[in-house]
Formats: C-alpha cells, sequence, structure tokens
C-alpha cells in the first residue's frame, strides 16, 4: 500500500469517488454538489465523470434527506451533503422522526443505507448560525451512527465506511480542517464503522478527544511534553458506536482523564464520555476528569469574542497541565 | 375493477375500522387510532390502478391504504393489538405500520413526512430505469406542512415519477380546512409545476380513473402530479374525538353521501338481488374471522425491545 498526500477535503472528494465506482446504487445529492462542484469541493469533478447520479437539489434540507431516504429503502445508497450542519436542524423531523426509526420499525425490511455528509465548527467571522458544533444531538438518538474525522486519513477512511455501512451514518467533518493534509491510503480496505484510534502514548494523563479539537489537544501534548507531561490522546473518532477500550486501557494506566471538543460543555460528549469512564472504572481515576470544551454560550461573529469562547490549544495546554498537577487524592494514588 | 370488487374491498375496510374502534374502547388496542371511515373510496380506487412495483406510503389513517394494498386482514390487527405481528412485531402499531413486502412502505405518523420520502422512492425508480411511481397519501392539513413545500418543488425540478393524492376530508385534525388553507391543493399544483386534479373522493371508480391517468401522464412526462380527492371524514380525528367542533346537522348531511352506501344503492340498480347483502356477509367474516387468528399471535419478547436498531455487526 503506497500512501497518497492529501487535505481533509480532498480526501473527502476521493472517498465520494470510490463509492460512486464501486457502488452502481451509489448516488451523490445536495445543494450545489453537481454542476458547480460542491460548496467546499467535496463533489468536485463527480459530476463530470458519473452524470446523473450527482444531484445538485433545492436548498430543502427536509425534501434532500426524506429523499434520500425514500431512494436507500428502494435500493439506492444516497450520500446527502448538508452544507452546514447548523441546517441539520432544518431537517430535524427527517433525520430523528424518519430516518432514524426506519429500521427499527420495519424489523431490518427497510434498510437505510445513507450517509449524510455535514461539515461543522467556528472560524473567524463564521456566525452563530455558521458555527455549532452539533454532534451530541445526534449521538443522543438510536439508530444513527455518528463521526467526526481528525484528519484526512480519517476523513477518507470513514467516509468509506459510512457509504459502505447497511445504516444510517452522520458524518461531521470540519471546516476548519478541510485545508489540512495528510497522508492517506487510498487502498487501504474498507473499514467497518466504529473504532476510536490512541494516537499517542503517554503515561501521566489521559486526552480524548474527536473532529477539531484533536489537532488542538496534538499541540498541546507536544508543548506538555517540554514539561516532562506525557498525555496519551486517543481520538475517539466514532461516537456511535461507542469504541472506550483504549479509553479505559489507558485509564487504567494513567488515572487521569481530560475531554475535549470544540461543542460547548453542557449535554456535550465529553459527560458521556466522562460518566461511562465513571461508571466503569471510576476507581481507578486518580483525580477527578475533566472536561474542556467551549464555553456555554451562542457562538458571536467576532473572532475577538469567539476566541474568548473556544477551547484553543493554549487553554487545552494550560488545563492539561493543571490535571497533571493535581494530587491524587483516592487510594488507589495512594497505594501505587 | 367491477363496482361490486370495489363495494367488497371499501366494506372490509368499513368493517375492519369498525373493529378496530371496538378493540380501542374495550382496550385491547392501546392507546388512540385514526380512523379513516367515510374515506375507503379513495385508498380502494387509487390501489385499483396501481401496479406491484409501484411504492405506496400513507398516514397514521392509513389502515385503508394497507388493506387496499393487500396487506392481510389478521397481520394489520396483530400489529395494532401489540403482538409479534408478521408486519413490525409490535414496534409500528396503528399509525406507523410498514408493509414494504405488498408495496405499502408504510405509514407515517408526522403529517406530512411521508412525501420526502416517497419522492425518495420515485427517485430510486426513475434512476433504476423502471416504469413505475410513488404514490403518497396525505391529508388536506399536511398542505401546510414545510416539507411537503420542499418535497413537491424539488420533484417537480429534478421530475420525479411521484403522484400526491390529498384526501380533504375537511377537517386538518379538529380545525376546518377551509380555516386553514386560503388556496385549495389542486389549485397550488400549478405553482409548483405539477398537473393538479380535483375528483369526487367518494366514487372508488372516478378515483381509480383519475389515478391511473394520472400515474400514465407521470411516466410520460416525467411531471410529478397532485390530485385532490373530496371526502368527508365520518368519525372523529381520533377515536377519543367527541367532534364537539363540528357544525350541527354537518355530520348527518355528510353520512347522506356516504360512499358505501352510495356504492351499494348504484350495486343494487345492476346487480343481482343480495350482491350487496353477501359482500357486507364477507366482509364480517373475514374480519373476524382474521381478529382471531390475530389474537392467536404472541406478543412479542420484552428482551428484543431494543434489538434491531441498527444492521448486524460484520465484525
Amino acid at each position: 500500500m503506497t500512501a497518497t498526500e492529501l487535505s481533509y477535503i480532498r480526501a473527502v472528494n476521493e472517498a465520494l469517488k470510490w463509492s460512486l465506482e464501486t457502488f452502481p446504487e451509489a448516488i451523490v445529492l445536495g445543494e450545489d454538489v453537481a454542476l458547480p462542484n460542491g460548496p467546499f469541493g467535496a463533489t468536485k469533478g463527480l459530476h463530470a465523470q458519473f452524470g446523473d447520479r450527482v444531484i445538485d437539489t433545492p436548498i430543502s434540507e427536509s425534501a434532500m434527506i426524506g429523499t434520500a431516504l425514500g431512494a436507500a429503502v428502494s435500493g439506492l445508497r444516497p450520500v446527502v451533503e448538508i452544507m452546514y450542519a447548523d441546517f441539520l436542524l432544518v431537517a430535524m423531523d427527517q433525520i430523528v422522526n424518519q430516518v432514524a426509526n426506519t429500521r427499527y420499525v420495519s424489523g431490518g425490511e427497510l434498510v437505510p443505507r445513507l450517509t449524510i455528509r455535514t461539515q461543522q465548527g467556528a472560524t473567524p467571522g463564521s456566525c452563530a448560525q455558521h458555527s455549532q458544533s452539533l454532534e451530541a444531538l445526534f449521538a443522543h438518538v438510536p439508530g444513527l451512527r455518528v463521526g467526526l474525522a481528525s484528519d484526512a486519513a480519517s476523513a477518507y477512511a470513514m467516509l468509506r465506511a459510512a457509504i459502505a455501512s447497511d445504516d444510517p451514518v452522520m458524518l461531521f467533518e470540519s471546516r476548519r480542517l478541510y485545508p489540512v493534509k495528510g497522508q492517506v491510503e487510498l487502498d487501504a480496505p474498507v473499514e467497518d464503522v466504529g473504532g476510536a484510534r490512541a494516537v499517542r502514548t503517554g503515561d501521566d494523563i489521559t486526552v480524548v478527544s474527536w473532529g477539531s479539537a484533536v489537532p488542538d489537544v496534538l499541540a498541546a501534548r507536544d508543548s506538555l511534553a517540554a514539561d516532562s507531561v506525557s498525555a496519551a490522546v486517543i481520538d475517539l473518532r466514532w461516537l456511535s458506536p461507542l469504541d472506550l477500550r483504549p479509553v479505559l486501557e489507558s485509564v487504567e494506566h494513567t488515572g487521569r482523564l481530560a475531554v475535549v471538543h470544540e461543542a460547548n460543555r453542557t449535554g456535550g460528549f465529553g459527560a458521556e464520555v466522562v460518566a461511562r469512564v465513571t461508571e466503569t472504572i471510576g476507581r481507578e481515576l486518580a483525580v477527578p476528569p475533566v472536561r474542556i470544551a467551549a464555553a456555554d454560550g451562542r457562538v458571536p461573529a467576532s473572532p475577538v469574542l469567539s476566541q474568548a469562547l473556544l477551547p484553543g490549544s493554549g487553554r487545552i495546554r494550560s488545563e492539561l497541565a493543571a490535571l497533571a498537577a493535581r494530587p491524587a487524592r483516592n487510594t488507589r494514588a495512594l497505594s501505587a | 375493477m367491477e363496482l361490486a370488487a370495489y363495494y367488497q374491498q371499501m366494506c372490509t375496510i368499513r368493517r375492519f375500522e369498525e373493529e378496530v374502534m371496538a378493540l380501542v374502547q374495550s382496550r385491547e388496542i392501546a392507546g388512540s387510532v385514526h380512523l379513516c371511515i367515510g374515506q375507503e373510496a379513495i385508498p380502494v380506487g387509487a390501489c385499483a390502478a396501481l401496479e406491484a412495483g409501484d411504492a405506496v406510503i400513507g398516514t397514521y389513517r392509513g389502515h385503508g391504504w394497507a388493506i387496499a394494498r393487500g396487506v392481510p386482514l389478521a397481520e394489520l390487527f396483530a400489529e395494532m393489538l401489540g403482538r409479534a405481528s408478521a408486519l413490525n412485531a409490535g414496534r409500528g402499531g396503528s399509525p406507523y405500520l410498514m408493509a414494504p413486502r405488498y408495496g405499502f412502505l408504510g405509514e407515517n405518523s408526522i403529517v406530512g413526512a411521508g412525501l420526502p420520502m416517497a419522492a425518495g422512492a420515485a427517485l430510486a425508480r426513475k434512476l433504476q430505469g423502471g416504469r413505475a411511481v410513488a404514490v403518497v397519501s396525505i391529508g388536506d392539513g399536511a398542505m401546510n406542512q414545510g416539507a411537503v413545500h420542499e418535497t413537491l418543488n424539488m420533484a417537480a425540478v429534478l421530475g420525479l415519477p411521484l403522484l400526491l393524492v390529498v384526501e380533504n376530508n375537511g377537517y386538518a385534525e379538529m380545525t376546518p380546512a377551509t380555516a386553514l388553507t386560503a388556496v385549495p391543493a389542486h389549485e397550488r399544483a400549478a405553482a409548483y409545476g405539477l398537473r393538479g386534479e380535483l375528483v369526487d373522493g367518494n366514487d372508488p371508480a372516478a378515483v381509480a380513473q383519475a389515478v391511473r391517468a394520472l400515474r400514465a401522464d407521470v411516466l410520460a412526462t416525467g411531471r410529478p402530479a397532485l390530485l385532490e380527492a373530496m371526502t368527508h371524514r365520518l368519525v372523529g380525528h381520533y377515536s377519543g374525538d367527541a367532534q364537539a367542533y363540528r357544525p350541527p346537522g354537518e355530520l348527518a348531511a355528510a353520512r347522506q353521501a356516504d360512499p358505501i352506501t352510495r356504492l351499494a344503492a348504484l350495486i343494487s340498480e345492476t346487480e343481482a338481488d343480495g350482491t350487496v347483502a353477501a359482500a357486507d356477509e364477507a366482509a364480517r367474516a373475514d374480519v373476524l374471522a382474521a381478529l382471531d387468528l390475530a389474537r392467536s399471535v404472541p406478543f412479542p419478547d420484552p428482551a428484543d425491545a431494543t434489538n434491531g436498531i441498527y444492521a448486524e455487526e460484520r465484525r
């Protein structure tokens, strides 16, 4: 296998191309995805190559997702692009009441084999309606699969896994990371949906993150290493199905857990990770776990304001340093 | 289809719905149901004009569509009784049952939400190169849902083989349709670039003729169509609806136009004596036999309540 250097968005493009080549029943639909080549270029060249299987739709998110569902249960394999995650909210009924119920209620007779791709997060100047990180809303809904890629390799692997899957999968890409390049193995075997990655090993603290926050966490980790703090970093990648095994293994070793996400704190998926670790191996925790997240607030347009809310690498570094330095207080630590 | 055959199906639906109402009142069916009593001619007429490969989607008032599509009565009863039915094993119930193997993708218990899915079924049929359409029934009230507007426009621009049947029963749930809708559905069709027609929804032969013609037109032109079928709901919006909002005399007048009484009178003019009575008796016997059979279906295993939410893992 040979790796190719691709940007995150090019990796998405390659995965879409692969799916249209691999599955004759695959279609791509969304706003500006065909003739305009995609608002962010994810679908560049696909209409030229695959014609009517790449479809420009009206600005009608409910109709788009419902159409994808009806097409899926009729034998197609649709991939829908929702331009911003914020726009998923326009189609909430179709996603939650329709897509998520179909397999269960039909007893598997109807297979909602569809992928919903979107991108999310704050970038300088993006306003409150184009900035939210909404993965926790959908991870709460049984019947949906939810993933967030933090780099080009995962963007390619996770999108291929999603499209190959028989379940409805929602992928929240990161607009901020679209230009970032990485090594992608284009001819790698297709993964199953699910699976976290231990991306850095470490002995002092365990840091769990996903999506756009992962590069910030890695930068903070490198900086902390200079101060002799050894942080393990786990990229969760999929919130559903949730693969906690590498998290539990690492926390059993370090006794200290931090969860970092760009989404705001209250009801964020970090709360679920902390709860599960606490329920499962709470006695292994030497200090209380911490969540590092955006402050609970609306995302303001001015970069001066939005930077104050978001968990950048500087804040992540200082909170992780504090976690590592905190005196152990439980019996495990005392007996260690 | 012969008038007698329409009559037989309509009677079966009526008897089925009456039995469902009794089962709700005796609490053998949990919760409330939405009956199509008075509207039977629409699904019966429409389904007579459809082919096996066509996709049909209904609403929570969709028992009649399921029966007209050929779903066995016993399976429907069992599903509504919360048993491990061959349809959805108790997961769909009265308002959200699915029977795709009978060409009935299912009911939908969110007003207007079946239309986007029907557009997708139509898109698949178009791309698969078949000669099939998707037919979706919604009520007059659903015409005011956002997803309906979105989908009608999208179906038109994408040229989808989609036929929308709007069952105008005079009431959007419990408020008169005329108070909530500025322009009737069939007139709105033109605004989306659809062909729009109006039909007497209490006349199964007229409905069948209209659906047959529109289905052919949709396939020939690639332009979706809308059929507004005028009818009356002769019962409440839901089983517990006392209908105090109905003006005096309205229901009595609507009963004068009961499609079953009307068709019985028509058949009596042309068919042998006893045709109607025999059909009534056959419907009664079929429904009661189906209910007996449904009652023998076991209840689902509570341990299965969270099974089948996702595909089997391939690992």
